[in-house]
């Protein structure tokens, strides 16, 4: 279970690593939240940003999740599709606008 | 129909086949409670601890394969509950547990007995639910039992107010039980891939995790094992996948598998891993793990693909199926050069296990037990342990011939696990033998489950191993810490015969007897619990050992 210690893991240097931008679409529900949070915060993966809104008729939400682009990336990415609220996983460069347009507001 | 949700879900598990829960009533389950004493389809085993109650479930759920389900009441009965699940979750035991709660409207406010069962159990859960509605129920009960059996199992916990469990609904009919879902497609490319792999490898070993148990695929792998001429090793979940006396099988890997095991491991250019996960107490460190070998990993759950070892083939799928699709790509092979090469290293650093004759010691008790049995019954008992020396002893020297004879609590490593374990398998398979090796310390972790047995007059024999100490941490500090031994050694005697006739199960006590195997034999022997103690010298060491963060080559003793 412990990823630090794999041999993957370990070539990991986070100082050259670049961002990258996931888009969860989840079920909206109490809980959800909580759900895809705790997973990142359990694998020891640290998520720099987020946001999250209903979509559509609101049975639907759309998670951005900002995190630090590592060889872990890909197995995050599995294990947050495994969750049975997660319904799909993407993910987009650093480049994304969804974090940079709210930008203005951190200043 | 009309229904309370309570009734509902009594109905609903009727429906998934359950006949047995495990549980401990509260006051946030009490309408629960109600339903199942009006309807009386259900048995309830009253449990002394809900930790209690969860591992009965795990012992029915690993022994049948089939979801169970444990019950408790909200606040300290869900709290007491999670460890229970959090083993079930590490070793992917599929259980379906049901907590009361709190009232909707008194949810947030720190009412009596609420703690947030929704927010503890994330961690520890492949899925879980608060239902907020009566109507959520007819989804939420089905979808629990699907998800607790589809793909990787797991448990599935569902958190019920008490008034969701006391409002009414009108339905017309019941919904559909939860079945798993199917598997997914196997990727015949990378099939192909795999079996080429195989064909064309020099020194193969086949590898073999609990998936294996999971998924029905024993009678493959050993086939697979056979015609490619595969050396097989087992994880401590896969014990009896492969029969151990077979030839080709070269019992446990890791941390405290034989030298030969981890030598022949060392040496091989391909590893074929079904249904294992790479875990750190089998493969050691991890960058020094077969470094000569390229890896065929097939898992259910595609996050381990790549997880702790990047596999040159990876096939995403249900393990049967592809061994059956498998099996026809792969060449007959009697691999001669290699097995002999392997049988070379066997001969050369055999597992160790001295003291053999004598049944009164670690490994001659092990060995005792499993001649005791009647010949007739010795395949169809059920081995459970507690967690320590006694639990890598048992697994190191007990004959094990089928899948689903073994069960232990591998991931979570849990004392407390064996004896509630057991009554569980037996209460599942009421025909069996069932046999569990405990420590002194993990024994005591959960004692007060021999009432339950003694209520539920369970065939289990307890196996005592009695070393006056916590054993496995004796020995770490011995090995590891200069022998500086704090918090180990207990300081007066219990005396666990009295104890368990205390509780109303016979015992015996090996110590005294005058013949050891003429005591064991007839108490194995004879139908109902029973207990049956034996001292160990705590000097007893497990061996060999991968010392903390080496690799498994680096093994000391034996
Ligand atoms: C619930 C729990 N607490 C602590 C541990 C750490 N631990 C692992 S083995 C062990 C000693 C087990 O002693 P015992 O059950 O007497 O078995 P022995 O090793 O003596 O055979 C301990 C304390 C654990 N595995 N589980």
């Amino acid at each position: 279970m412990n990823m630090r210690d794999s041999n993957i893991n370990r070539k990991l240097n986070p100082e050259q690593s670049g961002k990258a931008v996931l888009e969860l679409t989840v079920r909206n529900h109490p809980g959800v939240m909580s759900h895809v949070c705790g997973l990142f915060a359990r694998r020891a993966f640290n998520v720099e940003g987020i946001l999250c809104m209903p979509v559509g008729d609101g049975a639907q939400s759309r998670i951005w999740l900002l995190v630090r682009e590592d060889e872990r990336l890909p197995q995050m990415m599995s294990q947050a599709g495994k969750l049975e609220d997660v319904l799909s996983v993407a993910r987009h460069g650093a480049d994304h606008r969804v974090f940079e347009k709210l930008e203005e507001f951190f200043g | 129909m009309k229904y309370t949700g309570a009734q509902l879900v009594v109905r609903l598990l009727e429906q998934q086949g359950i006949t047995t829960v495990a549980g401990i009533p509260g006051g946030a389950a009490l309408p629960l409670y109600d339903a199942l004493a009006e309807r009386g389809s259900i048995r309830h085993v009253l449990a002394r601890h809900e930790q209690g109650a969860g591992f009965i479930a795990q012992g029915m759920a690993r022994a049948s394969g089939k979801a169970a389900v444990c019950i408790a009441s909200s606040g300290p009965g869900a709290t007491n509950l999670v460890t229970a699940i959090a083993d079930a979750k590490l070793d992917s035991i599929p259980l379906v547990c049901i907590t009361g709660q709190v009232p909707l409207s008194m949810i947030g406010t720190d009412a009596f007995q609420e703690v947030d069962t929704y927010g503890i159990s994330i961690p520890v859960t492949k899925h879980n639910y608060l239902v907020r509605n009566v109507a959520d129920l007819l989804q939420v009960i089905p979808e629990a039992f699907r998800l607790a059996e589809s793909g990787r199992p797991g448990p599935v916990w569902i958190d019920i107010p008490k008034d969701v469990q006391m409002a009414s609904i009108e339905i017309d009919a019941l919904p559909e039980p939860g079945r798993p879902d199917t598997a997914p497609c196997v990727d015949m490319d990378e099939l192909r891939r795999a079996a080429e792999l195989i064909n064309a490898a020099k020194t193969p070993v086949l590898y073999l995790g609990g998936g294996i148990v999971t998924a029905g695929a024993s009678a493959q792998a050993v086939m697979l094992a056979e015609q490619a001429g595969l050396p097989t090793t087992m994880t401590l979940m896969a014990l009896g996948t492969m029969q151990s006396d077979h030839p080709l099988s070269l019992g446990m890997l890791g941390m405290h598998g034989a030298r030969f095991t981890n030598y022949i491991l060392e040496e091989s250019d391909l590893l074929i891993v079904l249904g294992a996960r790479f875990d750190d107490r089998a493969i050691g460190k991890a960058e020094q793990f077969c470094p000569k070998a390229a890896i065929v990993h097939v898992d259910i759950d595609a996050a381990e693909l790549g997880k702790i070892k990047r596999p040159h083939v990876g096939i995403h799928g249900d393990v049967s199926q592809v061994l059956d699709r498998l099996l026809p790509l792969i060449q007959v092979q009697l691999r001669k050069q290699w097995l002999s090469r392997v049988s070379d290293l066997r001969s050369r650093h055999p597992l160790l296990m001295p003291g053999l004759e004598n049944p009164r010691s670690h490994y001659g008790l092990i060995d005792a037990v499993a001649s005791a049995l009647d010949p007739l019954q010795a395949d169809d008992a059920i081995i459970t342990t507690d967690v320590g020396q006694h639990q890598m002893w048992v697994a190191q020297a007990y004959p094990f011939s089928r899948p689903r004879q073994w069960l232990t609590s591998g991931g979570l490593g849990t004392m407390g696990f064996g004896m509630p374990a057991a009554l569980g398998a037996a209460i599942a398979e009421p025909d069996r033998t069932v046999i569990c090796f405990s420590g002194d310390g993990s024994f005591m972790m959960n004692i007060q489950e021999l009432a339950t047995m003694a209520d539920e007059n369970a065939n289990v024999k307890i196996i005592l191993m009695n070393n006056q100490s916590l054993g496995m941490v004796h020995q770490q500090q011995d090995m590891f810490y200069k022998r500086r031994l704090f918090a180990v050694d207990y300081q007066r005697r219990s005396d666990f015969v009295k104890i368990a006739q205390g509780f109303g199960i016979e015992a015996c006590d090996l110590d005294t007897a005058e013949n050891p195997r003429a005591m064991l034999a007839d108490a194995l022997n004879r139908r109902g619990p029973c207990l049956i103690h034996c001292s160990i010298d705590i000097e007893a060491k497990v061996l060999p050992i991968v010392p903390p963060g080496a690799s498994n080559t680096e093994m000391i003793g034996g």
